[in-house]
């Protein structure tokens, strides 16, 4: 089995264009991680499984990871002016490092029997670009799990043959395993017809009166 | 009526008038072959399936995130109620993958009784898998009660030992929860002793069995391509002819100490996941006797490992044992403080229904419940 570090040399060799990096794992248990950047996140996967020695067939697990902002501070000195005085006042600069969701993956290699090698993407903010590369083409056990992670940490694949929520129901609209989420006070709310219908009746109402007044203008 | 006019009768021709029209039906959610509740909505050509979508969530809860919310240690009892068949094997797959996050070294004697309680498992989930399998065929009782004659004593021991039959909650990181009681290996020994009688009756009344043989053989094929890409693990894989058992690979415990072969199948159809089934349960009583002959005397959990305040490093692990069902993995992500930042678990059930609709496809509506059954789920792993 290579260590990461040489995996990443390898794909490196083999593909010099891909935003590739690893990130150390600082737990005891070694399994560090490759990084990829979505756009070239296929290519990397399908080189990684189709490479001879590599040959990572086999596609374990993948899942979803919500990283929240990250708020650190810093203590900056800075000369100021106060008072004709020059003097050296302490500040606090707040640094906020925008959040990401993650998808992980983790390979093993039926064929030579080897594992894992774990591979990662990452989106580029939690709201609005949440986009990461479908890896079913390449490995169709990711087709339930990624359609898992959709529906519950939000991340859209694209080319994903099948993109529903799994887990939780097709009309429910948030997604549960973020680190932010909160449950609603009522599961079953639903607006009943009833509330529907005295909100028309509520606007025909408003409409007939002012029909009425501008009959009575006119006359 | 005479002979001649009886010739000559033909049934009236029926123009088809509805020829291509498919027919939509949802199997389940309350289907008894459904072993819970699980969809599968299929469209009919007649009595072929031409498409099959299974839906999931009936019993969903969202382990993870009450995982996420609690102490590392309060999730052990949770991961009973996943495959509720195998709570031994879940609680040792968690041990594991926290093991392997914060670095813990398990005792012999514990890794002893780990083997113990993880093969006496597989028997009894492979034996009710067999047993289920042939319910669902018509061969209504008999076999899934012998199955079950023989999981209740498993049952008993496993009672004995942690106090619950099936919620055993008894592995802890670094060892297990409680001492053995006075004569359990005894015990253990003497139904391991009984066990390959009842095998033997098992494949007594169905090996060889004609019925069995008609409804199984070429049925629900999976190609041992298809099986690795989709990430089937298990019984299930190793029925397409693919070597490939965590317990060989990993060497996970203390695997290595132990002989034993690793069952294949040949045309990875039903009959083959039947068969593999049972001889691994052979092998199984094989670990077992080989596991009971050696348990050394010591502690059963490291003396240092603490129970309150358990904060492991921040880093991540992923770890994963051969369990019953297939590759069970639990994906850890420690930020230092009591409770894990992520936790994830990778349910074999889940996984090996991907290519559920891909071995049910060209087959008859009857054939389809077979070929689920013989996938062996728990619902309760797969909707977490």
């Amino acid at each position: 089995m290579k260590t990461a570090e040489e995996i990443l040399a390898a794909i490196k060799t083999a593909l010099p264009e891909a935003k590739v990096e690893l990130v150390q794992n600082p737990s005891v248990s070694g399994q560090h991680s490759l990084v990829v950047a979505p756009e070239d996140g296929l290519a990397v996967a399908v080189f990684l499984r189709d490479d001879s020695e590599l040959a990572l067939d086999f596609c374990s697990n993948a899942t979803g990871v919500d990283w929240l902002d990250k708020e650190t501070t810093e203590k900056v000195k800075a000369t100021e002016v106060v008072d004709g005085e020059e003097k050296v006042i302490e500040k606090t600069v707040k640094h906020i490092q925008p959040g990401y969701l993650e998808s992980v993956y983790h390979l093993y290699s039926m064929r030579q029997k080897h594992g894992p090698v774990i591979f990662r993407m990452r989106t580029a903010n939690r709201t609005d670009q949440v986009e990461l590369p479908s890896m079913t083409p390449v490995w169709r056990s990711c087709e339930f799990q990624e359609r898992e992670i959709f529906d519950l940490f939000g991340i859209v694949f694209k080319g994903h043959p099948d993109l529903r929520r799994i887990l939780m129901w097709d009309e429910f609209e948030d997604h549960p395993m973020r680190r932010d989420y909160v449950d609603p006070d009522d599961y079953e709310y639903e607006p009943t017809p009833h509330d529907e219908v005295l909100k028309r009746a509520q606007e025909h109402q408003a409409q007939q009166n002012e029909a009425k007044q501008a009959a009575e203008v006119t006359q | 009526m005479s002979t001649a006019a009886f010739k000559s009768y033909r049934p009236p021709v029926i123009e088809p008038s509805n020829e291509g029209e498919l027919l939509e039906v949802a199997m389940g959610p309350h289907h008894p072959s459904t072993h819970g509740v699980f969809r599968m909505d299929v469209a009919l050509d007649g009595e072929i399936v031409i498409k099959l979508k299974p839906v999931f969530g009936y019993l969903h809860r969202n382990h993870e995130k009450i995982a996420e919310k609690a102490s590392y240690l309060a999730s052990m009892p949770y991961t009973d109620r996943l495959d509720y068949f195998c709570s031994m094997t879940n609680n040792w797959a968690y041990a594991i993958a926290v093991e392997k996050l914060a670095g813990i070294e398990v005792p012999e004697r514990a890794q002893y009784i780990r083997v113990i309680t993880a093969e006496l498992t597989r028997i009894q989930n492979h034996a009710s898998a067999i047993g289920f399998l042939l319910q669902e065929m018509g061969a209504s009782g008999t076999p899934l009660m012998y199955a079950f004659r023989e999981r209740e004593k498993i049952l008993d021991i496993f009672e004995e030992l942690s106090g619950s039959r099936m919620m055993c909650n008894y592995m802890r990181f670094g060892g297990c929860r409680v001492e053995l009681p006075k004569d359990w290996l005894e015990k253990v020994a003497a139904i391991v002793d009984g066990l390959p009688r009842f095998i033997d009756e098992i494949e007594a009344l169905l090996t060889g069995n004609e019925i069995l043989m008609a409804r199984t053989q070429g049925v629900g094929v999976l190609k041992p391509d298809l099986a690795v890409n989709a990430g089937i693990t298990g019984p299930m894989l190793r029925a397409t002819g693919v070597n490939y058992d965590i317990r060989k690979v990993d060497r996970y415990g203390i695997y290595d100490r132990f002989e034993f072969r690793v069952p294949l199948g040949d045309h990875g159809d039903i009959y083959d996941r039947y068969m593999v089934r049972v001889l691994e349960m052979r092998e199984s009583v094989g670990i077992l006797r080989q596991a009971l002959k050696d348990v050394p005397a010591g502690p059963i959990v490291d003396p240092k490992q603490k129970v309150r305040g358990f904060r492991p490093k921040p880093g991540e692990a992923y770890g994963r044992i051969e369990g019953p069902k297939g590759e069970l993995g639990f994906y850890l992500i420690s930020d230092g403080s009591g409770n894990p930042y992520r936790y994830r678990v990778r349910p074999p059930s889940l996984i090996n229904l991907t290519v559920l609709e891909d071995m049910c496809i060209g087959q008859n509506v009857a054939d389809v419940v077979l070929t689920f059954g013989s996938v062996d789920i728990v619902l309760g792993e797969v909707d977490r």
